[in-house]
């Protein structure tokens, strides 16, 4: 049995015949072909393949691709503008936010929501922002500080 | 003085990853691949009486199952050991089990299909009966008289004993000793946990009969030695192995496992590119674990605090099989470290390496190191409430001097360079140990838990040199490979054979090399992790890519010079000694007059165009050097942490954690700082919040992210870094190893600091990790129950 998925990646309508069972993570990797959303478990525990679904972040690992019909996606992939990159894209690399990079688009897509609800997150704000991402790499400091960074740009 | 090196370049590998172009083995995908699963033993030892595979193989989009047979029978060897101490018991460790399973998550069986999906259905359907065999799962208790053998023609389950260290000395210390103290301590099995599950992927070009292989390594080129002649037996010359974007590794990505062996071995035999992803569950149970140490040790010292001996004896528990470097980790890179800091004449070691029914045990971060440190910097601080001493103030009066340097101690290293002192002050200084001091003094008059954690520990980075490593038991060399390619238009290309998994390499070695030519950084392009394209190499573990990979870099930039300069000599028509190689500008000009100059990029033309060379010279510009570096380098740090346990919750909470390292002179203080950092919650880490837990009968009960508890953002409020230098004084760059002293370092500050606040408790010893319950549950042994 298959279904049909319709949604909206990175502004570009998609669709596709997929088995139900099939997790949206997956669907973006296998089928739409963006491998910058990662899957770093399999329990809902490490944030990797957090993306943004009609706004707001979602663990992509917990989402049946056919929940995504008529959603509205963005992945690390579509963040970025014409005019270059996104200001937390930008943050992170200005403060070495990241070492392998794994957790990173996870971590980025989480960011960006933690500051759409609250721009001027502090330090804890960020911390306690988030408890749903692991980075085994880099000891969250230089995470955190480039997202207060960037919040503090952007206010 | 070049104007990359010392400074905080931002990394140039960076806009790949924030814009999710991370190139990981996950991500290789062709159009007729087929998808890798592996059946995994739910038992941890049984025989195997029974498999079916038929209904798998009968499934709609399976392309074929294959047994443990299967692979022998096509000619695949057993996974060899790369280090042995003598006489090592080596258990043989088939690629696919034949007939029985020696720990849970041991490959059964192996299926190929159209999509993971149906793969991993398929694995469902292959159905095993298992006769459970008795079990072992612990370091010391595999050695008891009647313990079931994880082996049978393993006697005892010993896979080795190893001892180091002066005896005599130490038994006299203790036979003259004025107060010892004395500690019985496990140091729990971790399990490493990067955040990249491993990978591999093959493609096999059936007419030219060359294979290659993607793998999730941070050594690429060992893997392919090993594939070649033990595992997978197609020549070196036919098989390229590529370790692309890796998303961490902390070692458990060092060895060679045998998914590294079944993806290509699957892809030939089906003609199709072949792909296997690990599930988080799958890595728990797979990579190579940490640490597992049983350990019962003293500590002898003269009335005053002079420390003059200590005796260890340590069990190692090894796993089920002797992974790629296992039987290095708790011998050469534990017990000789047992010196520590401190000046002490008489340390002695021994260590029994034991067989269990567990996943095997090999480095992860720090690998040895902190086993000994954690040992040693909990005994100091016995030894100080003993004496009644402030442990800051023992640890000085006993730290080597930096006078002593280079020092020699009784367990075969030779420290390089050092001021330990400096070290401790710094710390104590940034932290305002004195203030610290004084607050916890207050905290506990209004009944508050406070405790401060102070240390001070040793790393053996950069493990050197080949021919020691080769008396001591290794199978390969320790030295690295740097080839510089200048191209015509003086556009450069290094090709490392370390490689970057986190570290920022393609940064920091860019760094080094513009700065030994001198030419803008935008120019110099860094290779690695592709057998391919990189001559040889040993790879990234042991913090060696700077001292040793760097190194090599730096002598082959050297001959750069020498020929540039050279030909600039020959083509201003000075003579060699009149003419100079300006650092700063790549410039080859006469002594004295600038201006008259030729550029390096001229210069690597000229070298190309080869019109006119000096006589004897050969076109081209293209240096290798392999660096065998003379010793390993000695990173130190001293950490302080401040910690409130509530006595309520009995939870831990970190006030403040300050971290003062040297690791000798430092290419990107940004990086560095970020390594540290990254390395103390790692160690924070297994303080506070892990432990790979497998129940008596062999069933692992953190295989998952829901138990095994790896720190979260909010488990420090932040982390104070500082640095002090003293470089090493024996490779170019005066450089020490930076990624591991931060884990070394904070298991034993953590833990030192929790036991100080629960003090006044009578609480003297918890094993980690140090949860509530298993302080409420010492506190209510110590006789403060209610
Ligand atoms: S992969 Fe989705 S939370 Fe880990
Ligand atoms: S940067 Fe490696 S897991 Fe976060």
């Amino acid at each position: 049995m298959r279904h049909r998925v319709c949604l909206t990646v990175n502004g570009k309508a998609e669709e596709f015949d997929v088995e139900p069972r099939l997790l949206l993570c997956h669907l973006l990797r296998a089928y739409v072909g963006l491998t910058g959303t990662n899957i770093g478990c399999d329990t809902s525990q490490c944030g990797s393949c957090t993306v943004l679904m009609d706004g707001k972040a979602v663990k992509s690992c917990t989402v049946l691709a056919v929940q995504a019909d008529g959603c509205e996606v963005t992945t690390i992939e579509g963040l970025a503008g014409a005019d270059g990159l996104h200001p937390v894209q930008q943050s992170f690399w200005d403060n070495h936010g990241l070492q392998c990079g794994f957790c990173t688009p996870g971590m980025i897509m989480t960011a960006v929501e933690i500051l759409d609800r609250n721009p001027g997150a502090t330090d804890a704000e960020v911390r306690h922002g988030l408890e749903g991402n692991i980075c085994r790499c880099t000891g969250y400091e230089n995470i955190v500080k480039s997202i207060v960074a960037a919040g503090a740009r952007g206010s | 003085m070049g104007r990359y090196v010392g400074t905080s370049v931002k990394r140039v590998e960076d806009p790949r990853f924030i814009q999710g172009k991370g190139r990981y083995v996950a991500n290789i995908q062709f159009p007729d691949m087929v998808y890798v699963a592996i059946k995994r033993s739910p038992e941890a030892h049984a025989r195997i009486t029974r498999m079916d595979t038929s209904a798998a193989a009968a499934m709609d989009g399976v392309v074929a199952v294959f047994t443990g047979q299967d692979f022998k029978d096509g000619g695949c060897g057993s996974l060899p050991c790369g280090w042995l101490v003598p006489d090592t018991k080596v258990p043989d460790r088939p690629i696919v089990v034949t007939d029985r399973v020696c720990h849970v998550g041991d490959s059964v069986a192996v299926v190929a299909a159209r999509t993971p999906y149906i793969a991993a259905d398929a694995v469902e359907a292959i159905e095993v009966d298992y006769e459970p065999l008795p079990t072992v799962v612990d370091a010391r208790g595999a050695m008891d008289e009647g313990a079931p053998l994880v082996h049978s023609e393993i006697e005892n389950n010993v896979s080795y004993h190893w001892a180091l260290g002066d005896q005599e000395a130490c038994e006299k210390a203790f036979a003259e000793a004025d107060e010892v103290v004395e500690i019985e301590l496990v140091n729990q099995r971790l399990i490493p946990t990067a955040m990249e599950p491993r990978a591999a992927a093959a493609q096999w070009d059936a007419a030219s009969e060359e294979m290659t292989v993607w793998t999730t390594s941070q050594n690429p080129h060992p893997i392919r030695l090993l594939l070649s002649a033990f595992t997978l037996g197609i020549p070196e010359s036919k098989l390229r192995v590529i370790s692309p974007d890796v998303g961490g590794g902390f070692g458990s990505k060092i060895f060679h496992y045998p998914e590294e062996v079944i993806v290509p071995w699957v892809a030939r035999q089906v003609g199709r590119p072949a792909r296997w992803v690990a599930t988080r569950t799958e890595s728990q149970m797979t990579d190579s674990q940490g640490r597992d140490h049983v350990t019962v040790a003293k500590l002898a010292m003269t009335s005053d605090g002079t420390f003059t001996g200590l005796d260890v004896e340590t069990w190692a528990n090894q796993g089920a099989y002797l992974s790629t470097f296992a039987p290095l980790i708790p011998t050469a890179l534990y017990i000789t470290l047992l010196s520590g800091n401190y000046k002490m004449p008489g340390v002695f070691g021994k260590v029994h390496g034991t067989l269990t029914n567990t996943v095997p045990v090999d480095a992860y971060r720090g690998a040895g190191r902190p086993e000994a440190a954690y040992l040693v910097e909990r005994l100091v601080d016995l030894a100080a409430t003993r004496l009644g001493r402030d442990p800051l103030d023992l640890r000085r009066q006993n730290a080597i001097p930096k006078e002593d340097f280079p020092y020699q101690t009784p367990v075969a290293f030779l420290y390089d360079s050092g001021d330990y002192d400096r070290l401790m002050t710094t710390a104590a200084d940034r932290a305002d140990y004195a203030g610290m001091r004084q607050a916890q003094a207050e905290a506990r008059a209004e009944g508050k838990l406070r405790g401060v954690g102070v240390v001070c520990c040793i790393e053996a980075s950069g493990p050197a040199p080949s021919a020691v490593a080769g008396s001591l038991g290794s199978a390969v060399g320790f030295w690295e490979s740097g080839e510089v390619r200048v191209h015509p238009t003086g556009q450069v290309s290094v090709f490392t054979g370390s490689h970057a998994h986190g570290q920022g390499h393609e940064t920091t070695l860019a760094q080094v090399v513009a700065d030994e030519l001198g030419v803008p950084i935008e120019s110099v392009e860094v290779v690695h992790g592709d057998t391919g394209r990189v001559n040889f190499g040993m790879g990234t573990y042991g913090s060696r890519s700077a001292c040793v990979g760097g190194s090599a870099l730096v002598r082959s930039a050297e001959k750069v010079r020498a020929k540039v300069l050279q030909l600039g000599a020959h083509l201003l028509e000075a003579a060699e000694e009149d003419v100079v190689y300006d650092r700063d500008t790549g410039r080859v000009h006469v002594k004295g007059s600038p201006e008259s100059g030729k550029d390096f990029g001229e210069l690597a033309f000229a070298a190309y165009t080869a019109h006119n060379l000096p006589e004897g010279m050969e076109p081209g510009l293209d240096f290798v050097s392999f660096y065998d570096p003379a010793n390993f380098t000695f990173p130190a740090s001293s950490h302080i942490c401040e910690v409130e346990v509530c006595p309520d919750t009995w939870e831990v909470r970190i006030l403040r954690y300050v971290a003062v390292d040297d690791v000798g002179k430092v290419i990107n203080p940004m990086i560095v700082e970020g390594q540290l950092q990254g390395g103390i919650v790692q160690g924070v880490g297994q303080a506070l919040t892990e432990i790979g837990a497998y129940s008596d009968d062999g069933q692992l009960l953190s295989g998952t992210l829901l138990e095994y508890a790896v720190p979260r953002a909010d488990l420090l409020p932040g982390i104070e870094v500082d640095r002090i230098e003293t470089p090493s004084p024996h490779n170019p760059l005066g450089v020490k190893g930076a990624g591991e002293m931060g884990t070394i370092a904070a298991t034993p500050a953590v833990a030192n600091a929790v036991l100080d606040a629960l003090a006044p408790l009578g609480v003297t010893h918890i094993e980690l990790p140090l949860t509530p319950e298993r302080i409420w549950r010492a506190v209510q042994a110590a006789g403060n129950g209610a």
